[in-house]
């Protein structure tokens, strides 16, 4: 089973790279860019019967820091 | 004083802490390597040195607190023995849940190496015995990710306990009220971003700022 983890920064929390993304792409001319926001895409390739439980536990442990960070899993 | 250093593969400031422990305690520390699971016996002081752990995949410092000697550095810790972590040190005691908080990208997104001011905040604790309270000292940081980053309540708190030990004098890095160094609740780890290590000689360093952390921490443990 392929899941796909995306983790992004949590609301509030100040994002260096999406800014400088962000002024960039003003930079490039594009106008009409309101926010941009930088995350990770994490694509694992797991045991089709793993249960939702021990996914959830792999994000909080290791896969997102979730003082600053929240996890979305969409399995494929 | 019997220290202990954990090199993990990346680490490059593990030298540096060396020397620094070596030339104060006047025993070198013992090196223990990341994949080992126990510290030295009777251990006093251990420290994680700065770099790049783990090529600084995933996050800073994320892969290596979850390597196999950190369940001994965690037991170590709640045990009372003083740890501390410096820089990339820093970054995997947030990732271990030892400190609060997380060391995000520098707000300016530059890698910064220079020498700073910091402000001692709290002179009573293990670290910081041979400063004064309010007094300003200088230290180097070299970081990409020293962005210090927490809710406001965690803020509130960790400075209502006087557990922001140093702060920036001068805003360095975007970290959240300039905090350059926070301890545990129990006062006996300390994360840092700036390096103490490479203030310890007045010939080579211009200085021994950082000198008097290890000289007050070998007073501490009483050795």
């Amino acid at each position: 089973m392929k899941l796909r983890i995306f983790v992004t920064l949590k609301p509030g929390v100040l994002d260096p790279q999406g800014r400088a993304i962000h002024k960039a792409l003003d930079g490039l001319g594009f106008a009409g860019v309101n926010d941009v926001r930088a995350g990770k895409l994490i694509e694992l390739d797991v045991a089709d019967d793993m249960a939702d439980a021990q996914v959830d536990e792999m994000c909080r442990k290791l896969l997102a820091n979730t003082v600053i960070e929240n996890f979305r899993v969409e399995r494929a | 004083m019997k220290t202990a250093v954990i090199v993990f593969p990346g680490s490059n400031c593990d030298r540096d802490v060396a020397v620094a422990l070596r030339e104060v305690s006047g025993t070198a520390p013992t090196m223990v390597w990341h994949g080992d699971t126990t510290l030295p016996d009777g251990v006093d002081l251990v420290a994680l040195p700065g770099g790049f752990s783990y090529g600084d995949y995933l996050r800073s410092g994320a892969i290596g607190a979850r390597s196999p000697i950190m369940r001994a550095v965690i037991d170590a810790a709640e045990r009372g023995v003083p740890v501390l972590g410096v820089c990339n040190g820093f970054q995997v005691l947030t990732e271990a849940g030892l400190l609060p908080g997380a060391l995000m990208r520098n707000a300016g997104l530059d890698f910064v190496c220079r020498d700073v001011a910091l402000t001692i905040n709290n002179a009573q604790t293990a670290f910081t015995s041979r400063y004064a309270a309010g007094e300003k000292i200088i230290i180097p940081v070299a970081h990409h990710d020293g962005n210090y980053s927490a809710d406001a309540e965690t803020l509130d708190r960790l400075e209502g306990e006087g557990r922001v030990a140093f702060r920036y004098a001068e805003p360095v890095n975007g970290s959240a009220r300039n905090v350059a160094g926070v301890l545990n609740a129990a006062g006996n780890v300390l994360g840092l971003m700036p390096h103490p290590e490479r203030r310890i000689d007045g010939a080579a360093h211009g200085g021994v700022d950082g000198r008097r952390m290890f000289e007050g921490l070998l007073e501490t443990v009483g050795a």
